[in-house]
This record gives structure tokens, sequence and C-alpha cells, in this order.
């Protein structure tokens, strides 16, 4: 069994995001971690390979030098790695998906696995994009993943209730939340990981669809009114919430 | 521009979100409005007054498959030369869309907020690293957009549309079916698309106490959220989330409850219209989002906040 997990590096969901030069581009000296929905991925290779033997490759389109997220899915148990290095200027979620579409073609895993979205665009695209390039099935957002006779079969939350999908192997899988808590790699598979092989190379170019444009700051929320303290405030908040919100 | 609007159906009726999707193209200036509806029981007239001029309908699978929907549109998309092609940033949607954008071989917009037309493209803003920034996005047509659910107004118009039947698509034979199907008694308002939220954080100490908060949402007709930190300690289901790993919502009115506003959360709240909330520690950063507050213990306060509302609407 070989297992391709997609991941990709995004600034760390506390850091704060600056924007510089022309205000289509962010500033580069943020914290830099993969992003949590892919560490959920990558957990979720590991143990899969623990539990019933697998190769667990991680691959990852990032910008040259851009190692760390790589180096984890390593530490965290991940066999090998592709880092295909991007310098395509305009790179977009359609040619992202192209270029990690040749890798996964190239491997020909039984499952790909990747997060439900990636925090930085948060457009939950590539990974179904790299299913329907490769007219692999798509089972999206699981909080459980069971491997038999040659399926998938995924479990997942709906808006008020849950339900299951299977599909056969190999497919693509996201991970969201619940489907594992992901380990912190301890001091001897850090020592492990650093013999293990990162095949690096240059990120195949595609054209882009889409640009973007400008970045902007969101209005900043001003701080309101504190009505008062304990159940005293009730009253106040009560004709505020049925006058000022009309709600009641 | 010619656009084309997923729809979906739940309880027998068109759901908000994709009567907002329609809103959003006929905001944008599509000339021909049409629909497509995959499945069985959708009635003639539910798309009436949605501004929709045709409505497609396609026979189901046997089962619920995404990439049976995203070849019905796609197919449809490509026949019908639409520039365009509109899902609400639903569940479903979200799963359909990306798929439907590679059959069709289009650009693709995830959950916008806001649209504007763009020579014979768009203009598209969404949000980006956890709200802390937006973007603003270019993509020529064809394309496919997902509409963020509550950003846009529902779409109005005359009339209902003209009904055509569509064969079956030309899905591939591997693909993912659902097997098994649990809807929780009530079908209870998604968050996302919810008019008032009430959530509860760390604060609420036990898992029983979000009774309270429960009480004040259904007297508000409102649902309850949650943080992390009550996720994580199993209080509350995954999917009762908000934040920037749960669900991003824009609901009239927030309550944050016993929260004390991380960083990631308001990435899932900040864009609500009103933020209230109730919080013991007067320094919680929740207070610098929030429109109006009350310092206090969160058991005492919401009890008799539902108390004076029952009160009120008693008359
Ligand atoms: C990668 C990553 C992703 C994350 N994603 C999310 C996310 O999606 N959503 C999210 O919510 N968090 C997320 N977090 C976690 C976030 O950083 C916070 O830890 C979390 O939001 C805290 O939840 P809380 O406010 O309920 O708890 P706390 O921060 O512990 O706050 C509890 C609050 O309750 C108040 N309180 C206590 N007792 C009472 C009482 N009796 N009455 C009234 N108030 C009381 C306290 O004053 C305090 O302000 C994420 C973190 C990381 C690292």
């Amino acid at each position: 069994m070989k297992i391709l997990v997609l991941v990709k590096r995004v600034p760390d969901t506390a850091a704060s995001i600056r924007i510089t030069g022309e205000g289509a581009s962010i500033a580069q000296d943020v914290e830099w971690v993969m992003s949590p929905y892919d560490e959920m991925a990558v957990e979720e290779a590991v143990r899969i390979k623990e539990r019933a033997g697998a190769e667990v490759v991680a691959v990852s389109l990032a910008p040259e030098g851009a190692v760390s997220h790589i180096r984890l899915a390593l530490e965290m148990g991940a066999d090998r790695a592709v880092h295909l290095v991007d310098s395509q200027p305009d790179r977009d979620a359609w040619s992202t998906a192209k270029a990690l579409a040749e890798v996964v073609k190239e491997e020909a895993p039984d499952l790909v696995l990747a997060g439900r979205t990636a925090v930085d665009m948060d457009q939950s695209f590539v990974a179904p994009a790299v299913a329907a390039l490769l007219g692999l099935p798509f089972l999206s957002s699981a909080v459980k993943l069971d491997l038999e006779d040659g399926k998938a079969v995924v479990r997942r939350e709906t808006e008020g209730g849950h339900e299951v999908l299977e599909a056969p192997l190999p497919c693509v899988v996201t991970a969201q939340k619940g489907i594992n808590e992901p380990r912190y790699p301890s001091l001897k598979s850090k020592i492990k990981a650093k013999k293990k092989k990162v095949d690096t190379r240059p990120a195949p170019e595609f054209e882009a669809l889409v640009k973007l444009e400008t970045l902007a700051y969101p209005p900043q929320r001003q701080a309101g009114r504190i009505l008062g303290e304990g159940v005293e405030a009730v009253p106040e908040l009560v004709r505020v919430l049925s006058e000022e919100v009309k709600i009641i | 521009m010619k656009a084309l609007i997923y729809v979906e159906q739940r309880d027998g009726k068109v759901r908000t979100a994709t009567l907002e999707a329609a809103g959003a193209a006929a905001a944008l200036g599509c000339d021909e409005l049409h629909a497509v509806f995959v499945g069985d029981g959708l009635a003639a007239d539910a798309l009436a007054g949605a501004g929709v001029s045709k409505l497609f309908l396609v026979p189901p699978s046997d089962s619920y498959s995404p990439e049976y929907h995203a070849a019905a549109v796609a197919e449809l998309a490509r026949d019908g030369g639409y520039d365009i092609v509109f899902f609400a940033a639903t569940q479903r949607g979200k799963e359909i869309a990306p798929l439907a954008a590679v059959g069709r071989r289009a650009a693709f917009l995830g959950d916008v907020l806001e649209l504007a037309a763009d020579g014979g493209g768009v203009k598209a803003k969404r949000s980006l690293y956890g709200g802390k920034l937006f973007g603003w996005f270019s993509a020529p047509a064809p394309l496919v957009v997902t509409t963020r659910p509550k950003m846009f107004a529902p779409a109005s118009g005359e009339g209902e549309p003209a009904v055509e039947e569509r064969p079956a698509p030309a899905a591939p034979e591997k693909r993912a079916v659902l097997i098994e199907s649990h809807a929780s008694a009530g079908g209870k308002v998604d968050l996302t698309e919810a008019d008032i939220i009430v959530s509860g954080g760390r604060g609420m100490k036990d898992p029983a106490n979000f009774a309270i908060l429960e009480e004040l949402a259904e007297l508000l007709g409102g649902v309850v959220g949650a943080s992390r930190a009550a996720v994580d300690a199993g209080w509350r289901p995954h999917s009762d989330q908000v934040g920037q790993t749960g669900k991003v919502v824009s609901p009239q009115v927030y309550f944050a409850v016993g929260i004390s506003g991380a960083i990631q959360h308001l990435a899932g709240m900040s864009s609500s219209k009103v933020i209230v909330a109730v919080n013991k520690d007067p320094e919680a950063p929740i207070f610098k989002v929030a429109d109006y507050g009350v310092v206090g213990d969160a058991m005492k306060v919401v009890p008799a906040l539902s108390a004076e509302i029952r009160k009120k609407k008693g008359g």
C-alpha cells in the first residue's frame, strides 16, 4: 500500500499578517507551519502505516528552501517526500492542482490524503481538483477513515447529523477535525527523519486562471459598550436587543 | 452573462443559501439565469419568484455521489455555454463545485463574499488567512463560483421557471457514493445559515450548562455554537465549532458566552453583524470586538436574560 499526503505550508494561525509591496503579497517573516488539517492527513497516513503497513510519501509544492513543514511530515512518520520547488509568480490553485496531479500520477498511490482546506487561502479546491484531474473518486471531510476490501469508507459530520460514504481505491480523501490528534514527533523520530529522502525538483508551470489583484485589511471592529455587571445589566441588554438590534 | 445555479433542497424547500447564490448572479448583472436540480421531488413552483427563467431537472443517481452531481452540472454548463455556474458554499456545494470546475475546465472562486463584473469575467472578494485579510481576485469566464451563505441578498423576480428534463450525465464509473445517512431530529439549522448563534466556551464549565444556551437560542430562534475549547473537551460536536478550524459564520447576532476571544475564534465570527459577549473577565479580548458586553457569571446572566426575554415576549 502506498499513501501520498499533500501538505502545504501556511502562516501560523496565531501570526499577524501584514500586507507588503504593491498590496498583493504578505510579509514573509511570519512563522510558517504545516496547515493544521494537513497535519491530520499526515497523522492518518502514518496510523494506517503503523496498523497495516504502507509507504507514506509527503508531497508539497512550496518555494525554494521552504521545507520545515516537509521535515515535520517526515518526523511524524512519512517515509520520503517530494518537494516541488515553486517559482511561478502567478501560481494559483488550478496550476497547483495540475502540478501535484503529475506527481500523483507518477507515484500511482492507493490513497491520496490531504487536509479539508488550507487555512491560508481556505478554498478547498486543490485536493478535489487533483481527484477530478486524474478521475479518482473524492471523499471530503472525513472524521473517520476505514480501508477495507479495496475501498475507503469515510464518516463525516453533516449539518445536524452524520453520513457514511465509500469509494473504491485509489481515491482522494480529505481530513476534517476530529479524525485524529496529530502527534508531536519524538526526538528519536526527529533524528530518524534526518536520513529520509526529499526529492527536490522544479514544479512544472501551468497557466493560472485566477489572479490575486489586491489585499486589504478588514475594517477593525470597534470595541462596543459594556452594559454593566452581572444580572443588573440584563434589563439594559434586553432593551438593546429589542430596540437597537431588533431581534426581540 | 449567462449563469447557471445549482439548486439544493432541504425539507422540500429550496435552501436560502441557493436563493442567495441566485441573488448574487442577478446582482452581478447576469441577464440569463437558469437553474439545475439533480434529484427527485423538487416542486415545480419551488423557484417561483427567484428570478430564474429555466429549471433543468436531472434524474438522481441510485445514491448521492459528488462525481455524479458534478458531471451533471459540468455537462449542462458546457452544452448550454454558461459563463458562470453558482453554488452555495454549503457542505454539498463545497464538495461538488471544485469537481464541476475541473469537469468544465473553468476557473474556480470559492466561498466568495462579494462579486463585481470585470469585462468578460468577474472580480471576487474572498476572506483569507482566517479573516485577517480580504483578497480581491479576478478570473475570466467560464467560471465556477461558490457564495458564502448570508453574504448576498436572496434573488427576487417574477413568475415560475420553465422546466426542462435532462438525461442522466455520463458520470465516472468509479466514484464516491453515500451508503448511510443519519440526520438529527428536528433538522437543526446549520450554523453558517443561522441568523442568531449562541456560542459557549470553556467558561461554561460543564456540558450540562449548555442547556441555558440552548434555552436562550430557542427563545431567539437561533442555534448553539461552541469554541474549540468546548469541542476539544468533548462537550459539543465538532460540527458546532466556530473559528479558523471550524465554521465561519456571519449571523445577525452572535452571543459569545464564556469565550475569551482567541484570534482563531475571532476568525470564524468577526463578520457577525452584532456581537454580544458575556464573560466574567473584564479584560477578556472578546470585549475588544463585541458591540455589547456584560461582565459577569454566565450561569447567572444567561438564565436571567432568558427569563427577561420570556417576560417581554409574554407581553
Ligand atoms: C491551529 C489552531 C486552530 C484553532 N482553531 C480554533 C477554532 O476554530 N475555534 C476556536 O474557538 N478556537 C480555535 N483555536 C483555539 C484558540 O486558540 C483558543 O484556545 C480557544 O478559542 C479558547 O476557547 P475558549 O475561549 O472557550 O476558552 P478560554 O480561552 O479558556 O476562555 C474561557 C473564557 O471563559 C471565561 N469564563 C470562565 N468562567 C466564566 C463564567 N462563569 N462566566 C462567564 N465567563 C467565564 C473566562 O474569563 C475566559 O475568557 C485554535 C488554535 C490553534 C493553535
